[in-house]
């Protein structure tokens, strides 16, 4: 027995380079129960994070009562603290049963006949009135395959909006964008067996240890093995993977560029590089070292605020070193010059010739479990299977595909990004939001305005989820759905491992699979073809699959190889192969790639004739790009930058987490970490009530100090005002009450990482200390009472 | 030799530029995107004007390397602007307004775009290494600026005439 709440990455199986990772089967059961007592194992993975690990719902009396790890090419048995606890939620008495509708300001209970009519009909007077443009949609990384493929289709090809986005765009879009500037199309490079096979992990804004719980069980089980890898973390918090790390580089946020570009250049000047692999399979490489010639470590050191001395000693573990993993998460993503950033990673990569080989491979790492297939199905800004919106051959492909003219899947510019959707919504032109598995009321930034937006009059809002959240307040329409575990599908994790999930229970209530909801709407539209044929043509979620497969065939995204039977026989697989680009051929010739590329700096697309002269024989491109300061710099009356981001016990806007008893005791509520330096200058202790004040809003919460750098104040994101008694009149708890509406001009990401705040002392500690966890990068200077999950966070781990 | 008419010409199309781009982006801050960029593609225009400045004075002319404003009366100009911004971020009118605004923005960095051809050519013509150099690391900029407000032009048209 372990105490996962207690260490959440559980009992080590050190393991050396090259070695199999030791299996551990982790699981855990409702109180009193035993694997004797369980009706039924039904295989799915991890819905609450990206990492996709492999495991078995127990099922009793037609109820989830626990899981259990699967051993599988992930996570070998493996569960993070999320999935062992989280199915609880499944169960919570506070589900959404029965559609409601908006009856003079209230919502009110009622039945699918009416919520859909309702839909309906006032989809068809907008269409009637003003057209495609009326539509938005606004998605998730939470659904499945076969619910984003027919939500794009329905989008695309049935309401011929160009207004489809998920909030994919706050997790994972520059991951993509950065695969697109390089290599030309979407599509995870490395795998997680590159762990297993690496000399060195280079994870920069990527704090692994509390996003993907069994990735980092892995990288730590390498560390702890022979043939230890050297690490190297970049990261403002004093992350766990930080306390391993050979050197831990802790810039000022939002100048992630400078010191990539200040390691590349170190590469360069040491003649550290791969010039064989650069002439043969790269372009672009003489622009890089003109662009990083003056980035000296001193230059970036006085930027950053990291020594010089220490930006050299990674650039030669990185220059003496061929296995090199590199890694990305939301530090760069959601951070200033996030798409620019993620592509210098990409470039430490190409300058090494360290691609497509074991242990030599890029992760640029999702957030959220199904982000994946919201890419890959066109839910997102992109058109199905890595399709190149701007190629009139690719667009002609959907077209005759779905039996519809090329001339009604709108292409005539990049579809519209989630950001710009809300300012449509804002400005009144589009006027029927479909928020599908998300809770932008939270998770956008300045939510203050978000919410606003939603509230307008003139906007119908239809909402489908779990639970009435924060955004299913505003709504017109809330429709209840079925979640993971009450459904059917597939999903996709971020190393490209396809598993099957299966339906274990019923819904509760009334409530529907999402995938349902959408064939019921575009039956009720009365989408056709142009032969007068319904648009779409598959009625559950293995035809959707099937028709999912068509899709895809031939693209880099290629599922045609897979089914139903195959993945629930033979258990999950990877498309693509174990790692993409061996043979070093990427998809990136004129014809076939999925996007052109855009300038990093405005955003730009790249012209189609611009970019078959550059890049006719389809070589990955290397691409430099200048520092330039954040947009909101710290000022006398903002001194501090706003970071905000996760915590290991939650996920999102804690709609399940918060719902599970172990994970919401471990961090019950929103803090607000200081470094030492900044708490004493502002006579702040561990646990006093402090304000986070930007331009935007504010938000209270107590004081943690940490090792974190100074000039930097984390809050994390997940806490908004659902479980509050006193909701109607708090506006201070969300971390996004005080974030910046910004995004990166390439990747459209919302920025998270850089908005300009001031940090006030309201109330003493008073003997409490902040609700944050003492496990993870919250970890306390002061001596504070540990986190523990006690026997009810009691975890079975059985070596095998 | 008149090599400081073409700099006068580039120099007076960079300061409007940079203008122009200020003024929009304080006119349109509801437009997020349009805010920032534009600010950061203004301070490309300053090092331009400040490069101009330099080569003038060795063709004895003189040209202001600080014809811009200065941060703080961006600060004070902004403040004005974007209270109106604000004020009319609801209101569909706006979009309208947008195109007109990245229309003029357009205009303005084809016309900078072109006085960096000719002074250029001009620069190839008198053998002017040191000039060639800073309009081959200047004038590209001014492209990207360019196809910037294009984009934004093809981007934002369809919903603002169809919406």
């Amino acid at each position: 027995m372990s105490d996962r709440i207690a260490d959440p990455w559980g009992t080590r199986t050190p393991y050396g380079r090259g070695d199999r990772w030791p299996v551990r089967v982790d699981s855990f059961l409702a109180e009193g129960l035993t694997a004797g007592d369980v009706d039924a194992w039904v295989p799915t993975a991890s819905i609450l994070h990206s990492n996709g690990d492999a495991m078995d719902v127990a099922v009793k009396d037609g109820r989830i009562v626990g899981v259990r790890g699967r051993d599988s090419r992930v996570n070998r048995g493996r569960l993070g603290p999320k999935d062992l606890f989280g199915w609880q939620a499944n169960n919570s008495p506070d589900r959404l049963t029965r559609p409601l509708v908006r009856r003079d300001g209230e919502l009110v209970e009622t039945d699918w006949e009416t919520a859909m009519g309702a839909m309906v009909a006032r989809s068809r007077e907008l269409l009637d009135e003003q057209g495609p443009s009326a539509f938005g949609i606004y998605t998730t990384g939470q659904l499945f395959l076969e619910e984003y493929y027919t939500l794009a289709v329905i989008g695309r090809a049935g309401l011929r909006t160009n207004h489809i986005d998920g909030n994919t765009r706050l997790c994972t879009s520059t991951a993509a964008e950065a695969l697109k500037e390089t290599f030309a199309c979407d599509g995870q490079p490395g795998s997680y067996a590159d762990v297993d096979h690496c000399d060195v992990l280079f994870l920069v804004g990527h704090n692994v240890a509390e996003t993907q719980v069994v990735l980092w069980a892995r990288m730590l089980d390498r560390l702890e093995g022979p043939d230890r890898p050297k690490l190297i973390v970049v990261d403002p918090r004093p992350t766990v993977p930080a306390r391993y790390a050979d050197v831990h580089l802790a810039p000022r946020n939002g100048t992630n560029l400078a010191l990539l570009n200040a390691i590349l250049h170190v590469l360069i000047a040491d003649g550290h590089i791969d010039r064989r692999f650069v002439d043969a399979h790269t372009l672009g490489y003489e622009e890089l070292e003109k662009q990083v010639e003056p980035c000296t470590p001193e230059w970036a050191a006085s930027i950053c605020d990291v020594p010089a001395e220490r930006i050299r000693q990674a650039a030669r573990i990185l220059g003496t070193h061929d296995r090199i993993l590199s890694t990305c998460l939301q530090g760069v993503y959601q951070s200033h010059q996030a798409t620019a950033s993620a592509v210098q990673v990409n470039n430490v990569n190409l300058l090494r010739g360290a691609l497509g080989r074991p242990g030599a491979g890029i992760l640029q790492m999702n957030g959220q479990p199904t982000a994946q297939n919201t890419r890959e199905c066109g839910a997102n800004g992109d058109l199905p299977a890595f399709r190149n919106w701007a190629n009139d051959a690719h667009v002609a492909e959907l077209a005759e595909l779905w039996n519809v003219d090329a001339s009604s899947i709108p292409h005539y510019g990049p579809p519209t990004h989630a950001m710009q959707i809300f300012r449509y919504v804002e400005q009144g032109s589009i006027r029927f939001l479909w928020i599908s598995a998300t809770n932008p009321a939270v998770s956008l930034p300045e939510i203050d305005r978000i919410r606003s937006i939603l509230s307008q009059e003139r906007v119908f809002v239809v909402v489908q989820d779990l639970f009435l959240t924060e955004t299913a307040e505003l709504a017109d329409v809330v429709l209840p759905a079925a979640t993971w575990g009450e459904k059917e599908g597939t999903f996709t994790n971020a190393d490209r491992t396809v598993h099957h999930s299966d339906k274990a229970v019923d819904p509760p209530g009334e409530a529907r699979p999402d995938l349902d909801i959408f064939l019921d709407y575009a039956r009720r539209m009365d989408f056709r073809d142009k032969d007068g044929e319904p648009l779409i043509k598959w009625h559950d979620a293995e035809s959707a699959f099937r028709a999912w497969q068509a899709c895809s065939a031939g693209r880099p995204c290629d599922y045609t190889g897979l089914s139903y039977e195959k993945l629930r026989e033979g258990g999950e697989r990877q498309w693509g192969g174990e790692r993409l680009y061996t043979d070093l051929r990427f998809w990136a010739k004129p014809d076939e790639c999925e996007s052109y590329g855009k300038d990093l700096v405005t955003g730009t697309p790249v012209e189609p004739d611009e970019y078959r002269a550059l890049n006719p024989d389809g070589k990955a491109m290397i691409k430099a790009a200048g520092y330039v300061p954040p947009a909101e710099p710290p000022s006398e009356e903002y001194p501090l930058l706003l970071n905000t981001g996760r915590t290991l016990y939650h996920f999102h806007t804690r709609t399940k987490t918060g719902r599970a008893p172990q994970l919401l005791a471990a961090a019950p509520d929103v803090w607000a970490e200081l470094s030492a330096d900044d708490a004493r200058d502002l006579g702040i202790g561990e646990g006093d009530v402090v304000d986070v004040i930007s331009a935007r809003g504010r938000v209270r919460s107590r004081a943690r100090l940490t090792a974190i750098r100074p000039g930097v104040v984390f809050v994390p994101f997940h806490y908004g005002y659902w479980d509050l008694d006193d909701t109607r009149d708090r506006r201070d708890r969300a971390a996004n009450e005080a974030t910046i509406t910004e995004w990166d001009p390439a990747s459209k990401q919302p920025i998270y990482k850089t908005a300009a705040c001031r940090v006030e002392r309201v109330g003493a500690a008073d003997g409490h200390v902040a609700p944050a966890p003492t496990t993870t990068a919250s970890r306390p200077l002061a001596d504070v009472p540990p986190t523990v999950g006690g026997t009810a966070a009691d975890v079975v781990e059985e070596r095998r | 030799m008149k090599i400081a008419l073409a700099l006068r010409e580039a120099h007076d199309a960079e300061v409007e530029l940079g203008r122009e781009l200020l003024r929009v982006g304080e006119r349109h801050k509801t437009e997020q995107d349009v805010f920032h960029l534009t600010r950061t593609l203004s301070r490309w225009c300053d090092e331009h004007v400040r490069r101009l400045a330099e080569h003038a004075t060795r063709y004895d002319a003189k040209l202001d390397a600080d014809a811009a404003p200065e941060e703080d009366e961006r600060g004070a100009l902004a403040r004005a602007r974007e209270k109106s911004a604000e004020l009319v971020g609801r209101r569909p009118e706006p979009g309208v307004l947008l195109l007109g605004d990245l229309r003029e923005l357009y205009l303005a960095a084809a016309r900078a775009s072109l006085a960096w051809t000719v002074l250029g050519q001009g620069a190839q013509a008198v053998s002017d290494t040191r000039l060639l150099e800073s309009v081959s690391a200047s004038h590209p900029e001014t492209i990207r600026t360019m196809k910037w407000a294009l984009h934004k032009i093809k981007e934002a048209s369809p919903q603002v005439l169809a919406g």
